[in-house]
């Protein structure tokens, strides 16, 4: 169905791009071949490092008419294997395109090209006295490939997701046309949100060559409490009623004591308290020294009333040095403690959040695999690990495959979706035909149709 | 067991900035924190107290008034009591006048066996006054403590973080330890502690609540220090490239393990 890639296309490439920016056979190093989560594998048959626009313009009105399917990459920090050229291919890499073009102060926009990393954009902002509020665990990952799963992280609870912040993009469609959707613009009420598809559609619709994205003034203070909790029930279901207390929170996070230890053996670096099953990580942030106070205060009571053992204070530099580096390394660190791993990373509603971890807990015992979770408690996603420790092959795929069909079904129940953040790639698709059925996957189809009718752009994803 | 844990509250950020002209601090609204090198020695302290049972910690600082909060923050983290030494006369004190005016404080709080204090604070940044307080006391010490491996009644066994070697020697008591960064990691102030706490928990002592105070040796006065200039230090890149082939690589590099002590 697709054109395999030949000489006289690599000789096109090179024509596009310089020739050390154009990889082939075994010039590609094997790291392209998978993502992060490492579940599914195959090597592009070229490689182009991309620097512009007007290259991927040239590229794509060229694999368009040849037929050549082509699969955008980031950093490869996705977990669904998104960013894999299941079908070989070209392969456009945009790590070189990692510009921030413009800060705007006056609409509190930046401009960036795809490549920047999160953590350059993090910093950047701080640096001018702005946030840039999503604030995913992976800190490694692009920009383009934020936007294109949507990612959320830690500061969902009072700011939003990805999409929130995106004004503006430049695409380019699988024809070699240039769009421009969006803009620094604050509302927009023109038609329908093209720019909105855009986001989350994980490589499928268009290459994303530019992003004029939202900042907000830099809070002034933000600080933590570390909760501990007797049970991982009583830690859980705290939650609910810290949301409806109308607390401000920035973050609320879930974790367990076990992903702990794992953090700390991967880190080799001792958490400040571990005695304690569960735990919560509550964020407020603030300009008032007094309304932050007031604020913490009065959340470490509530949470003392509904049962946690007791509340500590993450304030300063080194504390929260102690504190995040940990939180920020649980994948990793479920990663290295076992043999293989599989993830979900489903999203229900908030309220619900405390039946989903109690659910995974007897799914635990009933499937015999070790499945530890943590997550954004405060926003209803979590990320739930099965392990494969010493279980063989056989038995390792049938109870993953069980216990997933279980988890996606039972968050489905409670009204919630296949994924809060890290999107379906490959990994996810037979979960979001069954949860979301199969008339919504068919105007998805239709939708990628129109955008790209030879369906060159990252085959064989979403559906 | 009677411990005293000796703190100092400094600036809340590490960004603190020089002003290249007069060469002072800017500290404007910077709010202060406790210094993170005294953290290490507080949980050790703490972590002392639950092994031996019936010990008591004291914490004692010298400082302006603000610096109650910090001692405030010692009791949320563990302390059993807090001294404040405030007083106009102790202001610009240099390394001998401060360890001085410690020195009438722990003599103030009467029997102890064992003060533990950081190895050093994030703004003087001397390492000395913790060295300098035991001289004055009259008692023996011993830097950069990475663990206190045995304590008994009359003595206590201390491994130290020594420039070439690491070092484990047994002390008699009373005796002063700086405890090394990283040594553990410190315990985060608890709300539990604190909404048992009083607001007024802390021990305020003033020069007249000293007895037989030699002025002279306090403060601007009794420092022998003149601080010509302070600036930033340039920074360094902090980074080191080795050539050479496999196998010469790996000696350079266990070289640097070694003489690191990561071997």
């Amino acid at each position: 169905m697709y054109k395999k890639v030949d000489e006289n296309d690599v000789a096109f490439f090179r024509s596009v791009l310089e020739e050390e920016r154009v990889l082939s056979g075994d010039r590609i190093a094997e790291e392209y071949s998978h993502d992060e989560l490492d579940g599914v594998r195959r090597l592009p048959d070229v490689l182009l490092k991309v620097r512009s626009t007007e290259e991927i313009s040239a590229v794509m009105a060229y694999a368009d008419e040849k037929k050549l399917p082509v699969v955008v990459r980031g950093s490869g920090t996705g977990l669904v294997g998104a960013a894999v050229a299941l079908e070989g291919g070209v392969m456009l890499e945009t790590l070189g395109m990692n510009r921030i073009l413009e800060l705007d102060e006056e609409n509190l926009t930046v401009t960036v090209e795809p490549g920047v990393l999160l953590m350059d954009l993090a910093a950047f902002a701080e640096e001018h006295d702005f946030l840039y509020p999503p604030d995913p665990g992976e800190k490694s990952a692009t920009i383009g490939g934020n936007i294109s799963t949507n990612a959320g992280g830690m500061r969902a609870v009072k700011y939003g997701v990805t999409r929130d912040y995106v004004r503006g993009l430049t695409v380019v469609l699988p024809d070699g046309s240039v769009e421009k959707l969006g803009g620094k613009i604050v509302k927009n009420s023109t038609g329908y949100s093209l720019l909105n598809l855009m986001i989350g559609s994980e490589g499928t619709l268009g290459v994303i060559t530019e992003a004029i994205l939202k900042l907000v003034p830099l809070p002034k203070i933000t600080e933590s409490l570390l909760v501990p909790f007797r049970s991982v029930r009583e830690g859980i279901r705290a939650v609910p009623e810290i949301i409806r207390s109308k607390a401000s929170l920035t973050a609320i996070e879930f974790f367990e004591r076990e992903t702990v230890l794992f953090a700390e053996e991967y880190l080799g670096k001792r958490f400040p308290d571990t005695r304690y099953p569960a735990y919560l990580l509550l964020t407020v942030d603030g300009n008032d020294r007094n309304v932050v106070d007031r604020e913490m205060t009065s959340v470490a009571s509530l949470c003392m009333e509904k049962g946690a053992a007791d509340a500590y204070l993450v304030d300063t530099e080194e504390r929260k040095d102690a504190v995040w580096k940990a939180r920020g390394a649980f994948l990793e660190a479920i990663k290295a403690s076992a043999a293989e791993m599989d993830e979900c990373d489903v999203v229900v509603p908030r309220s619900r959040v405390a039946e989903f971890v109690e659910y995974t807990h007897a799914l635990a015992e009933e499937t015999g695999l070790r499945i530890p979770s943590f997550g954004h408690a405060g926003d209803g996603n979590l990320h739930v690990y099965l392990c494969r420790d010493g279980l063989s092959e056989e038995e390792w795929e049938k109870r993953m495959e069980t216990a997933f069909r279980k988890m996606y079904a039972r968050a489905a129940e409670l009204n919630g979706q296949v994924s809060g953040e890290h999107g379906i790639g490959y990994a996810k698709k037979r979960y979001m035909r069954e949860v979301c059925g199969e008339k919504q996957v068919e105007l998805m189809r239709g939708i990628k149709k129109v955008f790209d009718p030879n369906g060159i752009l990252n085959p064989g994803k979403l559906f | 067991m009677d411990i005293i844990v000796c703190v100092k509250q400094v600036p809340g950020t590490s960004h603190v900035e020089v002003d290249p002209v007069t060469g002072v601090l800017k500290r404007d609204g910077a709010a202060g924190k406790l210094n993170p090198y005294d953290l290490f020695a507080l949980e050790t302290a703490f972590r002392l107290k639950e092994r031996i049972g019936q010990a008591r910690v004291r914490t004692l600082s010298m400082g302006p008034g603000q610096a109650v909060s910090s001692l405030l923050e010692t009791l949320y983290m563990g302390a059993d009591e807090a001294y404040l030494l405030s007083d106009r006369v102790f202001a610009g004190a240099d390394v001998q006048a401060t360890s001085y005016a410690l020195k009438c404080g722990v003599e103030k709080l009467g029997k102890f066996d064992l003060i533990l204090c950081g190895k050093q604070t994030t703004d003087g940044d001397t390492a000395q006054v913790g060295p300098e307080l035991a001289e004055q006391l009259g008692i023996e010490h011993a830097s950069n403590v990475l663990s206190v491996d045995e304590i008994c009644e009359d003595s206590v066994t201390v491994t130290m973080n020594l420039d070439q070697v690491i070092q484990t020697q047994r002390m008699k008591l009373p005796c002063l330890l700086t405890i090394e960064k990283d040594a553990c990691t410190p315990r985060l102030p608890s709300f539990r502690r604190k909404f048992a706490t009083k607001e007024d928990a802390v021990t305020v002592f003033t020069a007249a609540d000293v007895p037989d105070l030699d002025l002279s040796r306090c403060g601007l006065k009794g420092s022998p220090t003149q601080v010509e200039r302070i600036f930033p230090p340039e920074k360094g890149g902090g980074r080191e490239m080795h050539e050479g082939d496999g196998e010469q690589l790996a000696d350079e590099l266990y070289g640097i393990l070694r003489s690191g002590k990561f071997l």
